[in-house]
């Protein structure tokens, strides 16, 4: 929830007369808080002062009680305009000053009121409907001719993200990356947040919505690459789904692939898992997968069928874990799952983000960078890459609460699998 | 401001009564005496001019506007420039245009103010040479007093009134000629009870007890070392005396029924 803020500015005789202490305990003693933005002292007695203040609330009825509450003390809410809105010319096109969106959270002015904006992600453009009015943040391609959109900066408020209330590795939110800082804690406090939010994911399925913190989230997401398969994380992070700390996949063909190659063939890119050296075609071994998982019709067929036993695919599929296959253009096959249509993709990862609590990315570029994109700023995020380019781009492409973590899929996977008790 | 009382403006009470309810002392079932209110009015006169010695310029009563007696809400005026009060009730709003008439047939420089802001003129806005204080919350509002600051180049410190009986700032905050005030401090929220501490010395501060409070013992006249106020008044009057000034207590019994007494009835002219 955003604070409600509301700027003031409070002017005359204030100092002496003790209007401006007045308003100030007012201010604090009603729950809200304030920041002094500009103070102006008269010189002699004569002169007036002047002060700004910005006041702040929990909630936007508080806030409204606070400034009810100051108002005949000569504080006066400082006009501001209304957001500027415009139709969007055509179907998939903005109106040409359409505001552009950070993943942070954010506030536009309608009717004389803040709206939050819901669904905040960077990059997008914030349609205002329906009454009373709510703003939502709208990608590009799915805009429709003559929607109203916030065009310009007046009357639109950007908040800087507030620490979360954990006092973990993610409280200080700074996306330094190197591999010589030590991994341990970092890991430590992911698994402890994953408990907590599949304490939270339980509360809210059992008890009811109501019953869980909503700022905790109740899903992980889970973003991965192929190397988790070659490098033999596979066994960790398939308990981890089996454990039910892992609620949302994002991949692409590969990891889906190869995850199923090593199930039917014990190969990954057709290297044997556990020998370690090439077999005889095992080049092949992941295209037949794809194949018989083809002819299958689905994942889950395959798995259901019996066709794949084990592994990352067959784990999500056990336990109902949503996963969103997005294509590239190099796939082969692909898998029947996987969405070919990047537009498609992105709304489907999108659609399935409200929830998430913790978003760790595991050895992939692009699904990083992509799942970064659609991430509010507020989610704990943690990405886990060998080479340390990329959580340095992922940070640079504006995710920057992202921790880096420059360590090897595997080792990282079975060392906050045994941080949650695996025993692998 | 108050206490240079070569003139006083004043209005003949011939359509005085109660005649809506604006504050907590007025009913309409409790009507006033129309032979007995003149009676004190003119005695308040009387004793203005003869025994206080100052001369008194009579506004002409209009039929219909019953509080016009209360000339301390015409306005405020200094160095020749009248602020026109803009009332908070629509009762007592027609009084204006008359007010404003009789400053500008009598040479004085007209400001008004703006129409989103109220402003009871004398009857909040009182003070000592080097600063003023101005009531606010229950009839004027606090915005008035940065404007009437720039316009007469004052300090002017805001005054919360959290009693609807003490409605107005000269119902229960008087400053004399000499420095001392008089004053009801329950009238005042706490931090204005700390700002008249800090303006007004513990020795020159003459707190009026709640019984003489209540019959408006602050709503009194003060003119070099006279003292006209409401009788029935003892306390008061023995404060007053014991600082050197000479008390004129007069019955303006059928005026509190409005909620007025001696100030109220009066505006210093300059």
């Amino acid at each position: 929830m955003t604070m409600a803020t509301e700027s003031v500015t409070l002017e005359g005789h204030i100092i002496d007369s003790l209007i401006l202490a007045k308003v100030l305990d007012t201010i604090l003693q009603m729950g809200g808080t304030f920041d002094m933005k500009e103070m102006k002292v008269g010189a002699t007695r004569e002169d007036s002062s002047l002060t700004k203040i910005k006041v702040q609330a929990n909630s936007p009825q508080l806030l409204d009680e606070i400034l009810q509450a100051i108002q005949p003390h000569g504080a006066v809410v400082d006009q501001i305009a209304d957001c500027t809105i415009a139709p969007a010319p055509k179907e998939g096109v903005l109106p040409d000053s359409f505001y552009a969106t950070s993943h942070l959270p954010t506030q536009v002015r309608v009717k004389d009121q803040w709206l939050d904006v819901e669904a905040i992600e960077m990059d997008l453009a914030i349609r205002i409907s329906g009454d009373p009015p709510k703003a939502h943040t709208v990608p590009m391609a799915e805009v429709k001719t003559g929607d109203m959109i916030v065009t310009g900066r007046s009357g639109v408020r950007v908040f800087p993200l507030e620490r979360p209330k954990e006092r973990d590795v993610f409280a200080f939110m700074e996306a330094q990356v190197s591999s010589e800082r030590p991994h341990q804690h970092i890991i430590t406090d992911v698994a402890k947040r994953m408990r907590m939010i599949r304490d939270n994911r339980h509360k809210a399925l059992t008890q009811g919505e109501a019953a869980c913190d909503p700022e905790l989230g109740t899903k992980v997401l889970l973003v991965g690459g192929p190397a988790i398969v070659h490098a033999g994380g596979r066994d960790a992070l398939s308990w981890l789904i089996d454990e039910g700390f892992i609620h949302l996949l994002f991949c692409g063909n590969a990891l889906a692939a190869h995850d199923m190659e090593a199930s039917m063939y014990g190969t990954s890119l057709g290297y044997g898992l556990c020998a370690g050296r090439t077999v005889p075609h095992g080049h092949e071994h992941h295209l037949r997968t794809i194949n018989m998982v083809r002819s299958a019709g689905s994942i889950k067929h395959a798995v259901e069928s019996g066709l794949i036993k084990n592994g990352i695919m067959a784990s999500c599929i056990h336990q109902n874990v949503d996963m969103v296959l997005a294509g590239s253009i190099r796939d082969d096959g692909p898998l029947p799952d996987v969405i070919t249509d990047s537009v498609q993709a992105q709304g489907a990862m999108r659609a399935a983000l409200p929830g998430v609590g913790l978003a760790i990315m595991i050895a992939t570029t692009l699904h990083a960078i992509a799942t970064g994109n659609c991430l509010p700023a507020k989610v704990p995020t943690v990405c886990v890459d060998i080479n340390p380019a990329v959580p340095t781009k992922l940070s640079d492409r504006g995710s920057f609460q992202a921790v880096g973590l420059v360590m090897d899929s595997s080792s990282f996977l079975r060392q906050l699998a045994q941080e949650l008790s695996w025993h692998g | 401001m108050a206490n240079k009382m070569g003139r006083i403006l004043v209005c003949p009470p011939d359509y005085f009564g109660i005649e809506y309810e604006i504050n907590p002392w007025m009913r309409v079932s409790d009507a006033t005496d129309p032979d007995t209110s003149k009676a004190q009015w003119h005695n308040l006169a009387r004793v203005l001019e003869e025994n206080v010695g100052v001369k008194l310029e009579r506004m002409t009563p209009i039929k219909g506007l019953p509080d016009l007696v209360f000339t301390a809400n015409a306005g405020v005026l200094h160095d020749g420039k009248a602020v026109i009060s803009r009332f908070r009730h629509p009762e007592r709003q027609g009084e204006e245009k008359h007010f404003e008439r009789w400053f500008r047939e009598h040479g004085y420089q007209v400001i008004l103010l703006n129409r989103d802001c109220y402003f009871e003129g004398a009857g909040d806005l009182l003070g000592f040479p080097d600063t003023w204080f101005g009531g606010y919350r229950q009839r004027s509002d606090i915005k008035s007093y940065n404007a009437l600051g720039d316009i007469y180049g004052k300090e002017i410190l805001p005054l919360e009134l959290v009693s609807e009986q003490f409605y107005h700032l000269d119902t229960c905050f008087c400053p004399l000629s000499g420095g001392e005030l008089l004053y009801y401090p329950e009238a005042f929220d706490n931090y204005a009870q700390t700002t008249i501490a800090h303006r007004v010395e513990e020795h020159r501060r003459l707190v009026v007890p709640q019984a003489e409070a209540e019959r408006f013992a602050c709503n009194a006249i003060c003119v070099d070392r006279h003292v006209v106020l409401p009788s029935g008044c003892p306390e008061t009057m023995a404060m007053l005396q014991d600082r050197g000034y000479t008390p004129h207590p007069i019955d303006l019994d059928q005026f509190l029924k409005s909620g007025g007494s001696a100030k109220c009835l009066t505006l210093a002219l300059d």
